[in-house]
């Protein structure tokens, strides 16, 4: 075994050298560096050990095989396989039959192959972060910015010093002022291993105000002691002005922290908001207690999912059409509920939460028998995955972002609707005094299935939001219910202003009680607040005033 | 806030009184003359019936397999399935229920601790015979259940002395987060000691928990990060259970936390779970379990095919779980036909010392203490939702039932074999057992 493993390394080595000797030749005989070439990508498919594989990786990307690049990024997506039969590296793309493979040597197409046929060229996460310096070398030179950018600062988090050279070359060359800084602080990270002290305190002096989270670890590394009390970082120089930029670095930090904080509460918030804006029309202006509220949501999550299946070509754009679709879905469904059942238990609230709490526990299991129990995946748009680095320090992540937007606007519509339009006005008519207006001729019947549909409606734009967010499944609805009630109760029942106010400080006072009480302990501290707001303001944080109160 | 409450009690009890009903319609209308009866104990409704239902189908299929081969002792099995809806007190009636009413020779059934915790002292009592096929805190060793799940020395302890290996990256700094509820916080427990026994300090290890389907990620992360700007290595041990798990990793991903800056090792995370989720970004994020689907043995491709035809979708994976349930049945099966009986007594006797091939091409033995021998595998995860196995236990790590790394229990063994110790809870200092099992 070890043995073999020397014997390969040599044999390794050998081709190496081979090819540097044949590099420095004039004129290589084409044909004999092909089957050099493809010797040593055959290698990868009997490296076993990870040493063994990491230097066949630098071999390759130093080889003049012309398809490195694409050999490597391969490796490092996972899609570089080879056949059991014939041994032969190819490239593979999933295919309903199995993969659809290509000779990674000469390009040959061959066909379509079982998946058990071929296996995967494995590789682990130190691989990974080798293969990351490597191949965001090689892309330096790269025609696109952004291209360059993000190889810029893969080298950040990759920093060895072979690409010190490149790295050099790239700086003279480069004109994007964004790529330039992420080269300096990756040629300052190299810097920082150097044998030279001037190289190293010029290293630590380019990260100031830099805020990079891969610096700080570095520089916080330096701060370590060993078992026996001693700096495993022995220049006192070095370690001390690495000290001087660190906590500078860190109180910086500290303030986008707490920006931070308040993005992330006010994300919790538009969660809580589009969730509960549709129980404040249902709950709030109607009066009904729907417990079946939290199904309109995962209505509203499976309809994105079927939306999904439909065109699957189109993920990008499938979130948009799913907006309306689970409107319209979760909207006639509400509607089915209101005139099926809700309509006969006007005025008898006891009876109409028992009721809507058994249409809740109908609508899951029927999903669970059309969808089967188990959870169903929902793909991010590529828009909406990631986050906006606005520094080092603070990143915003966009998907929670786009639903802050997105509650914002469906607040702002409901608003318009119910204020602004004709539609709007007679379903404030009905909810305030029922008989009055339908002597006026009103059809009040008419108007509570659409009022119903339009607060169940949103519930389903909220689906499609936390389709985005967590699991589609038939539990969904159910762990947002409470809270859902939660927040319209603190608002102040029938008062959309005051479901927004409620649900962006419930939003924000859980998230800065987090980092100190913990996940569990947040949640208790804002139930027991709310519970004891209600005893000393029943009627919420906005209570309505007038006549319709008094019933 | 109250009466939602009091109509969820209400409702519960119908759906019991509902569910009583039809199960003793279909109980007399299957009088079937003489077949031995198998217990099916797992959800297919509420919370736990993404999990539970799979080792239902996998119970039926081992069933019908077996019927194929013509039973045992010459009898046809047959399954009483029945749904404890993913509520705890509802598991022990239904428990009683299999034991008592139709007289079951052995049940298969539970996932979480806390409903096996609840089944314990009704199986006790009525001398019935569980497996359990759920990896989980270990401290305990009933007379009654047969533990074919991973003990934590078996998961825990493995997926750790790998990340502290050089292969894994050196960790030297620890996140243990996990859900709060008995097997996360027992499992951090003997991992936080362990850790310390390895020279790992305290400022070195953050604990947190979070509420089951926790879906509100951004803080933790947020802090994780931080914990991992400090210097030193870090990985994040998750014990999160069940749906959190998608939030947790979605966040992850929008967070640019990437498995090679600081990886996470997660023990409830299997092939079931990420067929929920799109697994690009996660790629490189790491499960310690004793089987994968990816594992390389022909047993494990001939389970595959079949379970991909009793189930009809191609599309349909295995997992860990889902081994154990297999080499349970096996086990048994064996065991009965050993000792030529059903009875309980016998059968028990006979499981221990039993062999039986496991998934990964390997061999799980039945111990004393009933536990298994179990290979450990660490795999990572893959773009398609497989896991890819980057590193595995030489030879199989037999399960131990009381953690050596707590001080109270480490002088405690559970022996059912030895006639001089006989029980689940052996103290190794007085020499005394403390009849107290779990």
């Amino acid at each position: 075994m070890k043995l073999s493993h020397v014997f390969r390394v040599f044999v390794v080595l050998a081709l190496f050298v081979a090819q540097v000797v044949q590099a420095e030749q004039i004129t290589p005989v084409k044909s004999e560096v092909a089957a050099d070439n493809a010797l040593l990508l055959n290698e990868l498919i009997s490296a076993r050990s990870t040493s063994d594989k990491k230097n066949l990786i630098n071999l390759i990307a130093n080889s003049n095989f012309p398809q490195r690049a694409k050999v490597l990024s391969a490796l490092q997506d996972g899609d570089l396989y080879y056949t059991k039969a014939d041994e032969q590296l190819v490239y593979a793309f999933s295919h309903p039959d199995g993969y659809q493979i290509t000779s990674v040597i000469d390009g040959e197409n061959l066909g379509v192959i079982g998946s058990r046929k071929v296996r995967k060229i494995s590789i682990n996460n130190e691989l990974r972060t080798v293969l990351r310096g490597v191949l965001a070398e090689l892309s330096l030179r790269s025609e696109d910015v952004f291209v360059r950018l993000s190889a810029a600062k893969d080298l950040i988090r990759s920093p060895s010093p072979e690409f010190l050279y490149a790295i050099e070359r790239a700086k003279a060359v480069e004109v994007n002022e964004k790529v330039l800084a992420s080269l300096n602080i990756a040629t300052a990270m190299i810097n920082l291993n150097s044998e030279e002290q001037v190289l190293r305190l010029d290293a630590i002096e380019a990260f100031r105000g830099t805020l990079d989270s891969d610096a700080m670890s570095i520089l916080a590394a330096m701060q370590l002691k060993d078992s026996e009390g001693n700096y495993l970082e022995q220049d006192d120089l070095v370690r001390e002005s690495a000290a001087a930029v660190l906590s500078e670095m860190r109180g910086e930090a500290e303030m986008y922290k707490l920006v931070e904080n308040v993005f992330f509460g006010l994300s919790l918030g538009s969660v809580l908001l589009l969730t509960a804006v549709g129980l404040a029309i249902t709950f709030g202006v109607m009066g009904v207690i729907n417990m079946a509220h939290g199904e309109m949501m995962m209505l509203g999550a499976y309809t994105t999912y079927v939306i999904q299946l439909l065109m699957p070509n189109y993920i990008d754009y499938s979130i948009v059409v799913a907006i309306p679709a689970a409107f319209l879905v979760s909207g006639l469904v509400g509607i089915v509920i209101e005139r099926g059942v809700i309509r006969h238990l006007y005025g008898r609230p006891l009876e109409t939460l028992l009721a809507t709490f058994g249409v809740s526990l109908i609508l899951q299991q029927a999903v669970r028998s059309i969808f089967s129990p188990l959870n169903k995946s929902v793909s991010a748009p590529s828009w909406l995955s990631g986050s906006w680095e606005i520094n080092g320090a603070l990143s915003l992540t966009y998907n929670r972002l786009y639903i802050i937007i997105f509650s914002l606007v469906v607040l702002l519509m409901l608003v318009f609707l119910l204020k602004k339009t004709f539609v709007g006005l007679q379903m404030r008519a009905v909810t305030q005094n029922r008989a009055m207006a339908n002597s006026m001729g009103i059809r009040t019947g008419w108007v509570d299935a659409l009022t119903f549909g339009l607060g169940s409606g949103i519930a389903g734009i909220a689906g499609v939001a936390l389709s985005q967010l967590t699991n589609v499944g038939p539990n969904l609805g159910q762990s947002y219910i409470i809270d859902s009630f939660m927040v319209v109760v603190f608002g102040g029942v029938g008062n959309l202003f005051g479901t927004f106010f409620a649900a962006m400080s419930l939003g924000v006072a859980n998230k800065f009680l987090e980092p100190f009480a913990g996940a569990v302990l947040a949640k208790i501290f804002v139930l027991v607040f709310i519970i004891l707001f209600i005893q000393w303001r029943p009627r919420g944080l906005f209570a309505l005033k007038g006549r319709s109160v008094e019933d | 806030m109250k009466s939602p409450k009091s109509i969820k009690a209400f409702a519960k009890h119908s759906s019991i009184v509902l569910a009583a009903a039809t199960l003793s319609l279909s109980a007399s209308i299957a009088q079937a003359a003489d077949t031995i009866k198998v217990g099916v104990l797992h959800s297919l409704s509420g919370t736990m019936a993404i999990s539970e239902t799979t080792l239902k189908d996998t119970v039926l299929m081992l069933i019908e397999d077996q019927n194929k081969k013509g039973g045992i002792l010459g009898k046809k099995l047959e399954a009483v399935v029945v749904d404890p809806a993913s509520n705890w007190p509802l598991f022990a009636e239904k428990a009683k229920e299999l034991l008592d009413k139709d007289k079951v020779d052995v049940i298969f059934g539970c996932w979480t601790s806390v409903s096996r915790k609840s089944v314990l002292p009704v199986i006790e009592e009525l001398n019935g015979l569980m497996f359990y096929p759920v990896q989980y805190e270990g401290e305990e060793s009933s007379k009654n259940v047969f533990y074919t799940g991973a003990a934590p020395n078996q998961q825990a302890i493995p997926a750790v002395d790998y990340l502290m290996s050089e292969a894994g990256g050196s960790v030297k700094r620890w996140v243990l987060a996990g859900t709060d509820y008995v097997y996360p916080r027992t499992t951090n427990k003997i991992l936080e000691s362990y850790l310390k026994s390895k020279g790992v300090a305290e400022k070195d290890i953050m604990i947190n928990y979070t509420p089951f389907g926790h879906s509100d990620w951004q803080t933790i992360v947020s802090d994780i990060k931080k914990f991992g700007s400090q210097g030193k290595k870090t990985a994040v041990v998750s014990t999160i259970n069940g749906d959190a798990n998608v939030p947790f990793y979605k966040e992850l991903a929008n967070q640019g936390m990437s498995a090679e800056d600081i990886p996470v090792v997660a023990f409830s995370v299997g092939e079931e779970e990420l067929s929920g989720f799109d697994t690009g970004p996660l790629v490189g994020h790491l499960a310690a379990w004793n089987y994968f689907m990816s594992a390389d043995a022909e047993v494990n491709d001939e389970f595959i095919d079949k379970w991909i035809a009793y189930i009809g979708d191609d599309k349909r994976v295995t997992n860990d779980p889902m081994e154990a349930t297999y080499i349970g049945f096996n086990m048994w099966v064996k065991a009965v036909e050993k000792a030529k009986t059903t009875d309980v007594d016998k059968v028990s006797a006979a499981l221990i010392g039993i062999s039986v091939p496991n998934l990964t091409g390997g061999v799980a033995t039945m111990l004393p203490n009933h536990h298994l021998t179990k290979p450990v595998l660490i795999g990572e995860i893959q773009e398609n939702g497989q896991f890819d196995i980057v590193w595995q236990t030489e030879g199989a790590v037999p399960g131990d039932a009381w953690t050596d790394f707590l001080p109270e229990s480490a002088k405690l063994i559970a022996d059912w074999q030895d006639p001089k110790i006989m029980c689940g809870n052996y103290n190794t200092e007085t020499k005394k057992c403390s009849g107290q099992n779990y």
